[in-house]
């Protein structure tokens, strides 16, 4: 690692207030800290989010479910709250990584990377969520903006993520089996007459939705109904683990499973 | 350099340490607790796994600083003087381990997952719950046994102290 300062503010505002010059937000460092440790990342300081306690809140607030950018993929997965509003997000988390990844690694992080291999952006965008920050709420249609990137400006921090109630949800991944990360990863999301489907792993770009496939959905919610409906493969991603006609087939698979598992 | 303090084994400990010391070098090279092992040192192999707050975590990938305040037990913190913990007791007798180095982290992970799950976890769930820990040894078989052994006995002291 190259050196850094370091800081753990115990508010938000104070936390906002030292964005600057290259800085770098400490969330569950599952990310964070290996790629500073190759040295791949070299922020001049890092600003540790783990002493705001605000940030952990996972609570049913009105027609939406509310999750606190610090809460862990663990505390998300074992939430009684998350299980009675919205229990098919729970399985999201239960799925990434290990045990010791998951009692570390939080949404907020996860969501602000952008991994294109990760599964909450799936998640979060089939389910049409609203990121809220320090500064404003952004829809999940308009957050997501390629490999790694997000509209989040510099000094921008994700304080909490809303996800509206009343949709049936599902998520099938198929894991990297090393790293565990989504080789193909679909979201799939019912409500009302309206239907998403996103998937993760896949995209040269990052997580996109499948229109088509919604079409189909929005018609009738069942794995049938995909069927005859094929991924398209260009703009897919392709490498030694699968090339991209591997990956489109895989997204029919998996949202087949997606729409079977939706609760 | 900034001073964390931090609750390791029961002990308070306050050291001036560089931003970038982990936590495994803090315990290994700042306390001199070598049990906590490096074997990956790219967030894999789960050789490292020590409970911070009663949760594991990998060592290697977490700031000394960010434990400030924290509670942290490590593989040295588990025995009871000279009886070991049921899941040290439970990998000797059942001969969980070869050579050795993964047992630190496999232990620590086992009595996380013991603690989640309940002293009756089945053997579906404890391999599961190895994910995060690498053993290149003993091809688990043993390492499965001694948990489903050592989360018995873990329930069978907890009864006796209740």
């Amino acid at each position: 690692m190259y050196a850094f300062d370091y800081h753990r503010p115990a508010t938000v505002h104070d936390a906002q207030g030292l964005l600057k010059d290259g800085a770098k937000l400490l969330a569950g460092g599952q990310t964070l800290i290996p790629t500073m440790k190759q040295r791949l990342a070299s922020p001049s300081a890092v600003v540790d989010l783990g002493a705001i306690g605000e940030l952990r809140k996972i609570e049913q607030n009105g027609n939406a479910l509310v999750i606190g950018a610090m809460a862990t993929h663990a505390e998300v997965a074992g939430s009684k709250t998350v299980m009675s509003a919205l229990p098919g997000l729970a399985g999201v988390p239960g799925a990434i990584g290990d045990p010791h990844v998951r009692n570390s690694g939080t949404i907020g992080g996860s969501v602000a990377n952008n991994d294109p291999a990760a599964d909450y952006p799936a998640a979060v965008l089939a389910l049409g969520a609203t990121v809220i920050t320090s500064k404003r709420q952004i829809a999940a249609d308009n957050f997501f903006d390629g490999l790694f990137t997000t509209v989040l400006g510099e000094d921008e921090i994700i304080t909490a993520l809303s996800f509206p109630l009343g949709a049936k949800f599902g998520y099938a991944k198929f894991a990297n089996p090393a790293s565990r990360y989504a080789l193909v990863g679909v979201a799939v999301a019912q409500r009302g007459s309206e239907v998403r489907v996103a998937v993760t792993g896949a995209g040269s770009n990052g997580v996109f939705r499948v229109p088509a496939m919604e079409a189909a959905l929005a018609k009738s919610f069942t794995p049938a109904a995909i069927t005859s409906v094929k991924a398209d493969a260009s703009g897919l991603m392709s490498d030694i683990h699968a090339d991209a006609a591997y990956r489109a087939n895989l997204i029919g698979v998996m949202a087949k499973r997606a729409v079977e598992a939706a609760a | 350099m900034a001073t964390v303090s931090m609750t390791v084994n029961g002990k308070t400990v306050t050291k001036t340490v560089d931003s970038r010391r982990l936590l495994v070098e803090f315990l290994r090279e700042d306390l001199r607790l070598t049990g906590t092992h490096v074997g990956c040192d790219t967030s894999q192999c789960g050789a490292c796994v020590v409970h911070v707050d009663g949760r594991a975590i990998k060592s290697c990938t977490a700031l000394a600083l960010s434990c400030e305040g924290k509670t942290v037990t490590t593989i040295e913190g588990l025995a009871n003087g000279a009886t070991l913990h049921p899941m040290q007791e439970a990998f000797r007798e059942h001969h969980a381990l070869q050579c050795g180095y993964c047992t630190p982290g496999m232990i620590m992970a086992s009595v996380d997952l013991v603690q989640r799950n309940g002293p009756g976890v089945d053997e579906h769930t404890i391999r599961r719950e190895l994910d995060g820990n690498i053993c290149r040894c003993t091809g688990y078989h043993n390492i499965v046994k001694a948990i489903a052994a050592g989360a018995a006995a873990m329930g069978s002291v907890r009864q006796a102290a209740e």
